[in-house]
């Protein structure tokens, strides 16, 4: 009988109970004794010296325990939060990287930059006294925009980097994509804006310092998706602190979606002060102080082309993207551009010429970093946006010019003219369940019914690949990491035979408690309840690199095969000792170790008893326990891939969009729990539509002051905003190179989703002529695109 | 100046001194140690904070402790039974996947238990409609949907349907 909780299983989550019943444990859910709070003095300013800070009158506020400012952190030789990846310009010099304090010390960068830290013995008396700490700011003016900033003439966010220019690179064979240029029969060029995006988690970050003055260990509790990270960041380049003397706590996390990927000033300041001070330090965000210093997402501006001969067939594109970076270089901010855009350029087309300029740039706003998707969004976007505009130009049906353009499953593994290597894909194939499952050739017949009640009606389609997985160490170096990224496991068997699992992947709402289990349960046939995850503690886990990139499941699962290996092996031996049998004549199958054509046979629950009760272990040969460790490093990234479907209904008098279905057709592999898988997918989508159709965070142009401040200003999707999903995938193309065949399916949904709903948009516009709108497609800009669009007389 | 606010939160009698402009939630949190109550975005805009004063949701960012002061409160922690058994709506978001990271959960099924305290037949979109305070940024809403009108259908009486689909 196939196991219940095995792979496969829509078993329901375990972590649910806690979080159901309020009894999650997030960073400000925990309290200690003595425990003080901190709260930030900001900027109000996008960029401005300071001249001075009197904290005097603040001081002597009630419960003020302290007020630090970089100077002190100066003092205590406080470093910079390093930069994890390094990307060369074309010729051949580093990227700018300018310093980046936890506290700033003379100039201040974008408004909500630190300038101090009050801390006291409540939070609002933190806060009260914040109020009171006097800065004297010199105002200096702002480069806000990413195309104002690369002006001549142009405000310098670091005096050091001319220009705001933090590096200007490429990808690519320009001459062999210049030579098709010159031989095309038809040309699509397009310009586009992938806006700026503050990703939001419902739980704001939070960090809880401590010290122990008895064994000299710091421990610091946050809001991370890899907390091994953070102490290897933090201890090593910011605050000196060797890895055991720094336990990084990442407790249960309300979600993440890139933003608790990065170190952040705030974790370095609570641990660095409550050494300082000999108490514990906290510091939760309020939601406006996430919205102006949590990493932002995207915003790129792109020009690209993209050449076909007569017959559609695509020749080359021709990519140029700008790339805000923000104020300082987050975590790992420059290879979002980069490496994870420029490389998904050809998509799921057999395109044989791609070459791309990225110029990254500073500006006096906040970094801007991973968030869902990570620059695969924005490659996407800008493919399948080309291809319904090369589509409509050349009159050939929009899912037609895909198909002729597809990378053939037959031609996989496939190398693109951009550093990937693609192992597994069928690309027609999900646009083959996907039309069925939309009735593509009924659309004509709703959009008459639409026209009927005076609606317009689009239909978009977008196909994506995605390389997750984060990735093979030797590719990631070459390519500029400063980190290895594998990931590692334990799996620890005790005596009575229940399991404890300890892996370096995170979970903050992707279930791993559940979906690990799992595997452990299919593979020794131990009750699901008898194993347990531990993950987000780095005094409890060999290492980890966390959880971002659709990685957890094709490399921290494969790490956990991979020591479940090593605990097969070690239980085979114990096994032939026990039943007097040669080792190799043991056959394990669902937990049962069973000489080879006999009916001699052991439970891995007995195996384990007897690894802890050696009484007669030829100690020689076979030490006791059963308990293994594996770091997985894996051989080539994955490729999720898919084909997304959206039908929009837009109100002409008002410019309201109403997304009406959407359909999504996904491989992701092998899929382990598919309530779990497709959870992911509907989420994932929602973030897509959400920035298809309502968020978008701005500065202002010339104060850069950030106007989407709040929930008033920055519109999230809500209930009632969005369609339920029609999700289907199919398992028929494994990932060809880890244990599991499985691609990952985090981020999948928020790749295709916006490209889909605003290829949509563009097609029911398409009657008034409109080609292009840039995201989000609020009903002020189709009302205006409308409207733009209509001649004078028929608008009256 | 402290002020005296007495209420009963999930059935046991409660009384705190605090500062008069305490919030409610910061009330549950920090005096009476009830965690379950989260604060996301301090602006009534999320609804993570929602907790039942004498039997209606509220957002308890926006009010303060000693509005409530006379209130009978009910938190998340308070409304699955004595014994440990989840109330149906809770048992619904477990069986359809209705959450993720777990910390608008509270606030959700909070306003989805009073939703269907005031309709309890909803449509899909009177659910929509009905949860339009409350940001999920995780599940993208598809699976609280169907949680909440099997939770609703529950709380009738009926049988949960299993999510076989």
């Amino acid at each position: 009988m196939a196991n219940p909780n095995g792979i496969g299983a829509p078993v329901r989550r375990r972590e649910d109970a806690r979080f159901l019943t309020g009894r999650g444990t997030y960073t400000d859910d925990i309290n200690r004794p003595g425990q003080t709070h901190a709260v930030f003095v900001r900027s109000p300013y996008a960029h401005a010296r300071i001249t001075g800070i009197d904290a005097t009158e603040a001081m002597q506020a009630p419960g003020v325990v302290a007020v630090l400012t970089g100077a002190d952190m100066e003092t205590d030789k406080v470093g910079s939060l390093p930069c994890g990846w390094q990307i060369h310009s074309k010729d051949g010099s580093p990227m700018k990287e300018p310093p980046h304090f936890p506290i700033a010390r003379d100039r201040a960068r974008y408004v909500g930059d630190a300038v101090a830290v009050v801390i006291a013995e409540t939070r609002e008396q933190a806060k009260d006294a914040a109020e009171l700490v006097m800065v004297n700011y010199e105002e200096l003016p702002a480069a806000v925009t990413s195309l104002k900033a690369l002006e001549g003439g142009a405000p310098l966010v670091h005096d050091d980097v001319g220009g705001n220019l933090c590096f200007d690179w490429h990808l690519g064979d320009a001459a062999a994509v210049d030579a098709a240029f010159s031989q095309a029969a038809h040309v699509a060029k397009i310009d586009l804006i992938n806006q700026r995006l503050i990703p939001n988690a419902m739980e704001p970050r939070a960090a809880l310092g401590e010290y122990d003055r008895a064994t000299g260990e710091h421990t610091l509790t946050t809001t991370s998706q890899n907390p091994h990270v953070i102490r290897l960041l933090m201890g090593a380049f910011v605050l000196g602190i060797p890895e055991h003397k720094l336990r990084v706590v990442a407790p249960d996390v309300g979600g993440g979606f890139g933003s608790k990927i990065f170190h952040y000033g705030e974790e370095a300041v609570v641990t660095w002060a409550a050494k300082k001070i000999g108490r514990p330090v906290k510091w939760t965000a309020e939601r406006s102080e996430s919205f102006l210093t949590d990493a932002h997402g995207r915003d790129h501006v792109s020009h690209a082309e993209l050449a076909m001969d007569r017959d559609g067939n695509f020749l080359a594109l021709r990519v140029s993207t700008v790339a805000n970076m923000g104020a300082y270089l987050s975590t790992f901010a420059p290879s979002i551009p980069t490496y994870l855009y420029a490389t998904l350029l050809a998509g799921q087309y057999k395109t044989p010429a791609i070459y791309a300029e990225v110029k990254a740039v500073f500006t006096n706003t906040v970094p801007v970093d991973a968030y869902r998707g990570a620059g695969r969004p924005e490659a996407c976007y800008l493919i399948e946006r080309l291809v319904e505009v090369a589509a409509a130009e050349t009159g050939i049906d929009k899912t037609e010019l895909r198909r002729r353009n597809f990378v053939p499953a037959s031609a996989m593994p496939y190398q693109t003219p951009v550093a990937l290597q693609y192992d597994t894909g069928d690309f027609a194939k999900n646009l083959d369940i996907a039309l069925p499952l939309v009735d593509y050739d009924g659309f004509a017949a709703r959009k008459a019914e639409s026209a009927r009640r005076g609606k317009l009606r689009g239909i978009g389609f977008a196909t994506y690949i995605e390389a997750c997985g984060i990735a093979p160490s030797n590719v990631a170096g070459a390519l500029g990491a400063r980190a290895g990224l594998y990931e590692s496991a334990e799996v620890r068997f005790h005596p009575t035979g229940s399991v404890t699992v300890f892996t370096g992947s995170h979970s903050h709402g992707q279930g791993h408690e559940t979906t690990f289990a799992q595997l452990v349960s299919e593979r020794f046939g131990v009750p699901i309840e008898n194993v347990e995850i531990v993950h987000g503690d780095t005094s409890k886990i060999p290492f980890g690199m966390g959880t971002y990139g659709s990685r957890s499941l094709a490399v921290g699962g494969s790490a956990i095969v991979k020591a479940m290996d090593k605990v097969e092996r070690k239980a085979k031996k114990i096994a032939a000792h026990m039943l007097e049998a040669a080792e190799a004549d043991i056959e394990a199958k669902d937990g049962r170790f069973v000489v080879a054509g006999t009916d001699k046979a052991l439970t891995i629950g007995d195996i384990a008893l007897q690894a802890y009760v050696p009484h007669n272990f030829p100690l020689d040969e076979l030490e006791p326990g059963l308990d293994e460790q594996a770091f997985y490093d894996p051989k080539n990234f994955t490729y999720p891939n898919g084909c997304h479907v959206c039908e929009v209904e837009i109100d002409p008098d008002t410019g309201v969009v109403q997304v009406v279905s959407f359909a999504a057709v996904d491989d992701f592999g092998r899929v382990i729990n598919p309530l779990i898988v497709e959870g992911q997918v509907h989420g994932g989508l929602v973030q897509g539509i959400g920035q298809a159709l309502y968020e978008n965070c701005v500065y202002d142009e010339e104060s850069g002051q950030l106007i989407t401040g709040s929930y008033m200003d920055y519109c999230m999707p809500r209930a009632d905003d969005v369609p339920s999903f029609t999700v289907r995938y199919h398992e028929d193309q494994p990932c060809t190179h880890n244990p599991l065949g499985v691609k990952g399916c985090g981020e999948a949904g928020t790749i295709g989703a916006s490209a889909a709903v605003m290829n949509a948009v563009v097609h029911a516009l398409s009657e008034y002529g409109v080609t292009h709108l840039d995201m989000p497609a609020t009903p002020e800009r189709v009302w205006q695109a409308i409207r733009r669009h209509t001649p004078a007389q028929a608008a009256e | 100046m402290p002020c005296t606010v007495s209420m009963t939160v999930n059935g046991k009698a409660v009384s705190r001194e605090v500062e008069e402009r305490t919030l409610l939630v910061t009330f549950l949190r920090d005096q009476i140690g009830l965690t379950g109550t989260h604060v996301s975005c301090d602006t009534s805009q999320c609804g993570a904070c929602v907790v039942h004063v004498d039997g209606r949701s509220v957002k308890s960012c926006t009010m303060l402790a000693a509005q409530a002061d006379g209130a009978a409160v009910t938190t998340i922690e308070g409304l699955a039974a004595a014994d440990g058994t989840l109330h149906p709506m809770q048992a619904a978001f477990r069986e359809h996947h209705g959450l993720q990271c777990g910390f608008c959960t509270p606030g959700m099924v909070m306003s989805a238990v009073d939703l269907v305290t005031a309709n309890p037949s909803p449509s899909e979109h009177e659910v929509r409609e009905g949860l339009e305070g409350n940001i999920c940024r995780c599940t993208g809403y598809h699976n609280i949907v169907k949680a909440v009108m099997a939770g609703a259908e529950a709380m009738q009486g009926g049988t949960m349907k299993a999510a076989a689909e």
